[in-house]
């Protein structure tokens, strides 16, 4: 569908009929998508397959909400209740919260916002997306022969010795997954140290440098622990060993200290990249330095440091030591410090700007308020007591769900709107954007905050039948689903449209500030023309230069 | 790793940048740059199987520590004259792998041949003894799984303890032999490209990738060899 949209827009380019050389009209045919090194292409590749997945899990949400709908199981069994969650987990999880910031707009901007012509291996690059897809086809291999039951966390020894699905090969999937995070990660730490462009010093680099390379971090220290873990379990059901199986004298706390190890991070792996994605955002629609730049900076390496010390606080009932169960809840929350400086720090940021209300800014402003909300509700369950009465309650599905997917999908597409324009050159209509946008909002609330009512009351999490007197609010969670549904099928059907025809959006349609909007849209396949020289930090904005820097006037207005 | 074979397709393409080395990659600007890139990658890869084996080593220390005796009397089942020949076997391979980087740096082509050659026999040569000692592990039902039965007595009585001690000792030497298949593969790719005469004192990095990886392998071996086989030693 890109190619033809560049096709078209070769032959019928409304000002100049002429299009200059870019990254979408180098080449043309499958191939020169199939077999690319361009990171913005493999970004492009990456936005398909992505969707493609994001669109399965959501189809599996729809599928638990509409059982929930009603106090009985109606809509189907338990058995395969438990195959729709643990589908819808997995592929959310693996398939698209962890990948979809760094591999859509990481890869498609990383290298750009540094001034570097492409990442420092181009070919691993185009590698993570074959692996990325060869996992999700195990996924998908596991899923429609029936699935796998164990919930997306795969306790064992329930998942080794007693789970007759299709454990084994979703754990492959998983694994091989993992090597795509890596591929990724290991791109992004080498390009960022090595070749920033002349002038780019540590402290100029965009916030969104700094989140992603803290991503990496995360990505290359906890993925490989993720691997193992899955590999143990398979080896274990495969050979039928006893590694984490009590029974034949294993230890299954073991498995949850492992996996956790990885994937408690994970959340990190999720929330910082879109953290990225807001910082810019804030700056460029409030015309300001981001409030302490620095700190926030730096918060983003706090927050990956301190992601790896914490995962015991999903263990508070598993049986572990109260002494450690202490120190991680005291951890856990020292993980509010930097998470509230990033949203005091963009607040700041706010204050006194001349702040526009366009459509990414509309995901930006939602982002701090749900994670504001998924953040508090985490201090809570972070105390040993509150989370005795909590665990494995809709609490914990809603506040996850705030920061997981309140915090990663407000910035993704945030994101998508913000730098839609610099991928392919086109504008989306400013009302339906806006308006999708605050579907989004509202259908999200509406959907997760009658959840930690419900997890409040007592209702617990993986059950696909519940007690007469919780219906109220899974009613109104289901119709929330339904708005979030909608506000998610308008940006794709207007996404679509707007790479046909879309209006031409011009270099830098928001007036911002960066390498990316110095550079044509789209930019040409080495990037720059010219090898950029920085001479200035990300975001100095000053009224008159931002005036001349906008190249369509009207995308601002209204 | 992987930037090295990237080269040959660029160049053609590298002709913009004119006069470059023929190694250089479009997207660095020097080949220092691109010399550093790849060996930090290759650091930061083995970064990633560090904690992969990390885990497994946590594994080993948290069953280490719960059943120590257990993990001791079942060490006595492996055979310490094997595991020690396939030390020296490893350790005398570094050094082959390293004198073949040495041999570029220098410029003798032949000797980089030579050294690789002998590198990936003695990768061979261990897991040749690798697969006796896991051949002997199956006559003696020593395999973790249904038809796991130590006919030492001290065992069968804590049989299911002493399979956690077998399952550890398959997967770890099973995902180091693993390493040493792929590193083996990857040396006999960079011997074609020395036959073909592509490394010399101005760009080696590709052998010195290799390198790093292979003395990665090593060194987990160095810690495998004494957790696994050693730690029985002072009760008999």
């Amino acid at each position: 569908m890109n190619t033809s949209a560049t096709a078209e827009s070769v032959v019928a380019g409304p000002e100049t009929g002429y299009e200059r050389p870019n990254y979408l009209n180098a080449e043309y045919g499958i191939s020169s998508w199939l077999l690319t090194r361009d990171h913005k292409r493999i970004a492009i590749l990456y936005l398909v397959s992505v969707s493609i997945f994001f669109a399965i899990g959501s189809l599996f949400a729809m599928l638990i909400r509409l059982e929930l709908l009603t106090p009985e199981g109606d809509l189907m069994q338990p058995d395969t209740y438990n195959r729709v969650f643990t589908m819808h987990g997995v592929v959310m999880v693996f398939l698209f919260l962890i990948p979809s910031i760094p591999a859509v707009l990481g890869n498609f901007l990383v290298p750009i916002m540094i001034g570097a012509r492409d990442l420092a291996f181009p070919r691993i690059n185009l590698a993570s997306w074959y692996i990325y897809n060869l996992g999700g086809l195990f996924v998908l291999y596991a899923m429609v022969n029936g699935g796998v039951d164990t919930g997306w966390t795969f306790y064992t020894p329930y998942s080794t010795s007693y789970s007759n699905t299709h454990v084994i090969a979703t754990g492959l999937g998983v694994f091989i997954i993992g090597f795509s995070s890596i591929f990724t990660g290991l791109n992004f730490v080498v390009t960022i140290h090595r070749m920033r462009a002349p002038g780019m010093t540590w402290f100029r680099l965009p916030l969104f440098i700094w989140s992603h390379y803290a991503t990496s971090l995360i990505i290359l220290l906890g993925t490989p622990v993720i691997a193992i873990t899955i590999l143990l379990v398979a080896v274990e059901k495969a050979f039928r060993l006893g590694i984490f199986d009590p029974k034949l004298g294993g230890d299954p706390v073991l498995f949850q200290h492992l996996f956790w190890f990885y994937s408690h991070p994970a959340v990190y792996i999720m929330i910082l990249p879109s953290m990225g994605v807001i910082s810019e955002l804030i700056a460029a629609f409030s015309r300001k330095k981001v409030f302490g730049y620095k700190v926030v900076a730096f918060a983003s390496i706090a927050i990956a440091v301190l992601g790896f010390l914490v995962w015991g606080h999903h263990m508070f009932v598993t049986g572990q030591s109260i002494y450690a169960a202490t120190v991680f809840s005291v951890i856990s929350m020292l993980v509010a410090i930097p998470s509230a400086v990033k949203v005091f720090n963009w607040t700041a940021t706010l204050y006194e700007g001349s702040i526009s209300y366009q459509t990414p800014m509309l995901y930006a402003l939602g982002f701090i308020g749900l994670f504001t909300l998924g953040g508090l509700t985490g201090t809570m369950v972070a105390t040993l007591g509150i989370d005795v009465h909590l665990h494995d309650t809709y609490f914990i599905v809603a506040h996850f769900h705030y920061v997981m997917v309140g915090g990663t999908i407000m910035g993704y597409l945030g994101g998508l709107h913000y730098w839609w324009p610099k991928m392919t050159g086109r504008l989306y209509p400013a009302f339906l954007s806006r308006l999708s946008a605050l579907l989004v909002f509202v259908g999200f609330n509406l959907t997760f905050f009658p959840q930690f009512i419900l997890g409040y009351l007592g209702m617990p999490r993986r059950y696909w039948a519940y007690p007469e007197e919780f219906q109220v609010f899974n009613v109104l969670s289901t119709a929330g689903a339904s708005i979030l549904g909608v506000g998610f099928i308008l940006p794709l059907c207007y996404f679509i449209w707007s790479m046909r025809y879309g209006k031409k959006s011009g270099d830098n349609p928001w007036g911002a500030i960066g390498l990316e909007w110095d550079t044509p849209s789209p930019p040409p396949t080495e990037n720059f023309y010219t090898v950029p020289v920085v001479t200035h930090g990300p975001y100095e904005y000053n009224p008159e230069e931002v005036h001349e820097r906008t190249s369509h006037p009207e995308a601002r207005v209204g | 790793m992987a930037s090295t074979a990237y080269d040959r397709h660029l160049e053609g393409l590298a002709a913009p940048h004119g006069g470059h080395h023929p190694s250089l990659q479009h997207q660095f600007d020097s080949l220092e740059q691109q010399k550093e890139s790849s060996t930090l990658g290759m650091w930061m890869f083995l970064i990633t199987e560090i904690m992969f084996f990390g885990g497994l080593f946590t594994a080993y220390v948290i069953y280490r520590s719960t059943l120590h005796g257990v993990f001791a009397e079942a060490s006595h089942e492996l055979n310490v004259t094997l595991g020690a020949l396939n030390t020296a076997v490893l350790i005398g391979s570094s050094l082959t792998m390293a004198l073949a980087i040495r041999a570029a740096q220098v410029n003798r082509q032949k000797l980089i041949l030579l050294f690789l050659v002998l590198t990936i026999l003695l990768g061979t040569t261990f897991l040749g003894v690798k697969t006796i000692e896991y051949r002997d592990k199956f006559h003696h039902h020593l395999v973790p799984g249904p038809h796991f039965a130590p006919a030492e007595a001290a065992l069968q009585q804590v049989a299911d303890k002493a399979q956690i001690f077998f399952s550890l000792y398959f997967i770890m030497t099973g995902i180091h032999a693993l390493h040493m298949i792929i590193g083996i593969g990857v040396l006999l790719w960079l011997l074609v490209l020395s036959w073909k005469g592509r490394f010399d004192s101005t760009y080696y990095n590709p052998l010195e990738c290799a390198g790093l990886y292979w003395h990665f392998v090593d060194i987990v071996w160095i810690f495998l060899f004494p957790l696994l086989y050693l730690i029985g030693a002072h009760t008999h």
